[in-house]
């Protein structure tokens, strides 16, 4: 007989729910939970696998440099988020997230009030809990998130990002109006653990929080990424509490930044079609990180969203009737 | 993940301890076991010292503790009967929580019936290498007894993590020559089976009458984990100690390493409160 091979960790991924219902005193109507393995990914025979979600991503202006085949499923959608939000819902996304880009000081420069409408649009338009991921720019998300926070207090959504550098703001809003938070650290372990210590220093429960490890594109140094993943999943397996997060991968941007999909056909014609190619690309590199350990996938094209739901209910389906080597029952 | 410590100030030895045991003065208890707890312990080792011979005031402290504690005791005595009573108040004031026995060593007339307590309570169980001829002088006795207590242990279906093997640190200002044998000892303990049991001492032995004691504690502690160690009963109100124990986990690449490192291992004490 061959030994009982399953693996016990003595830690567990903490959950973080978002989305508060009304008798959670928010708006929506029903709230989604991240996070919660008890084990690596797909390995249900082990123990809890918590299912990953997926996220799609509506801007707050409507995007200027997107390829047309991206914009194509949204149509007029686009120039609104709260259209673009409600059909995100349709394409099957298990939340939104809404990206306030336009106001970024060389994308449109949107005021602070500005960016709240479209976080209020937003969730007057869906049911769905709500990520909210700021401009990238530190001086510029410092003054959008006090107001963005406070347009969606009560509704316990996730805002990002904080780092190692800026963090306190955010820190301070989301405590005070009841948010989670996303920790971003750029493909650095050590990193993300800091970041997760200088919150939880500030009084924030690093319960509330969801690591961002900085995504790559397939191709792109998707590979250092996926092993950041698996050392951070497996220290928090394994009881480390400052890595005891779930994890976000921000793919849409990445994914439709690189020439394989954005690329056309008459340029590489040995690359063939750009239609096939290019939401292939969004899809496979989630797939890696799903693998990796992804809790929270951030997409844009409906087409990866669909098949990265196929592949991840697959892989949870063969796991969970699968036996364990060496399993006797 | 990380060293196991066993906070030792519970102990009526110490001359405030044993007034409160005395006088049954829970407010001295609590206090302690809130700045230990507070200080990251994983157990709270009690033991009532020279206090009480009285199972009675034992059954009370043990009671007190384990009411206002949040992490796990150590029921640390030498009497079978003591052991007894301990157990069982534990279990009736703190339920299935988990327990540590402190400790058996390798003579039958204590390592049958603690194994038999230890399989009965689910409890995890300290085996000091010495039986009836004494302390070990060498390596070799050391670990001749540490593989006795160990297949004892595992005989009364113990799990290897619940056994702790306690190679016994010997005051290094009078027996010198035996700090190196303790290490040695810990090192060849690692073998005993994988994944090993642990390793523990009782730390504060090593600096009995000496100087420095706090230095000499803290140096031997990190020596001792480089070879294995990986539980200590030890004085966990000791920031210096504790900072060098949080350094040594990143050395030996037990914890993932932040800049922050010292403010998260800071932490660990106040998750648990």
């Amino acid at each position: 007989m061959l030994p009982e091979a399953k693996k016990t960790w003595s830690g567990r991924i903490n959950t973080v729910t978002i989305g508060a219902t009304q008798a959670e005193g928010g708006t929506r109507s029903f709230t989604i939970a991240i996070g919660g393995s008890a084990t690596l990914p797909f390995l249900g025979f082990e123990g809890n696998f918590a299912h990953p979600v997926v996220a799609m991503e509506v801007l707050d202006v409507c995007p200027q440099e997107w390829p047309d085949l991206l914009k194509e499923p949204f149509g007029s959608a686009l120039e609104k988020p709260g259209p673009w939000a409600r059909r995100c819902l349709e394409f099957g996304a298990d939340l939104i997230c809404l990206r306030l880009l336009g106001c970024h000081p060389e994308h449109g420069n949107r005021s602070p009030d500005q960016a709240a409408q479209a976080v209020k649009e937003v969730l007057q338009a869906v049911p769905a809990p709500l990520v909210i991921i700021g401009t990238g720019n530190a001086e510029k998300d410092n003054e959008i998130f006090p107001v963005v926070a406070e347009a969606a207090a009560g509704e316990n959504c996730l805002i990002g990002n904080i780092d190692e550098k800026n963090y306190k703001t955010l820190v301070a809003v989301c405590t005070a109006y009841k948010h989670k938070i996303i920790a971003e650290s750029p493909c650095d372990v050590n990193m993300a653990k800091q970041v997760n210590i200088l919150a939880q220093d500030m009084g924030f429960p690093v319960e509330n929080i969801v690591i961002n490890p900085s995504c790559a594109s397939l191709g792109y140094g998707l590979e250092y990424v996926y092993s950041v993943i698996e050392r951070a999943r497996q220290a928090g397996l394994k009881g480390d509490r400052m890595l005891g997060q779930p994890i976000v991968c921000d793919i849409g941007t990445e994914a439709w930044g690189v020439k394989e999909a954005r690329v056309s056909e008459s340029e590489i014609p040995e690359w063939g079609s750009q239609r096939r190619r290019a939401p292939l690309w969004e899809a496979s590199t989630a797939a890696a990180y799903l693998m990796a350990g992804a809790d929270l996938l951030i997409l844009r094209h409906p087409e990866a969203v669909e098949a990265v739901k196929k592949f991840s209910a697959e892989l949870a389906g063969a796991a969970a009737g699968a036996k364990a080597p060496g399993a006797t029952d | 993940m990380g060293v196991i410590l066993i906070a030792e100030r519970i102990n009526g030895s110490f001359k405030d301890v044993g007034k409160a045991i005395q006088e049954k003065d829970k407010a001295v208890i609590h206090d302690w076991i809130a700045k230990q707890v507070a200080s990251g312990a994983d157990y709270l080792d009690v033991n009532m010292g020279a206090a009480s011979r009285n199972p009675d005031d034992f059954a009370w402290l043990v009671e007190v503790v384990a009411k206002a504690s949040p992490i796990p005791l150590s029921i640390d005595c030498n009497r079978l009967d003591m052991f007894r009573i301990g157990l069982k108040t534990y279990r009736d004031t703190a339920g299935d929580r988990p327990v540590l026995i402190n400790s058996t060593t390798a003579e039958d007339s204590k390592l049958v019936p603690l194994m038999e307590m230890a399989s009965e309570y689910q409890a995890s169980i300290i085996g000091v290498v010495m039986d009836e001829r004494g302390s070990p002088q060498d390596v070799d006795r050391r670990l001749e007894l540490g593989a006795k207590i160990f297949g004892a242990a595992i005989e009364a279906g113990l799990a290897t993590d619940q056994i702790f093997l306690d190679p016994i640190a010997m005051p290094l200002k009078f027996m010198q020559e035996q700090a190196k044998n303790v290490l040695n000892a810990i090192q060849q303990m690692t073998m005993l089976s994988d994944p090993p049991p642990h390793i523990s001492v009782g730390l504060s032995n090593i600096s009995s009458k000496a100087g420095e004691r706090k230095l000499i504690n803290r140096t031997f502690m990190i020596m001792a984990m480089a070879v294995g160690l990986d539980a200590a009963i030890l004085n966990v109100c000791d920031e210096d100690m504790r900072n060098a124990v949080a350094t040594a986990e990143l050395v030996m690449g037990q914890e993932i390493y932040s800049d922050a490192y010292l403010k998260a291992y800071r932490q660990r004490g106040a998750a648990q409160a």
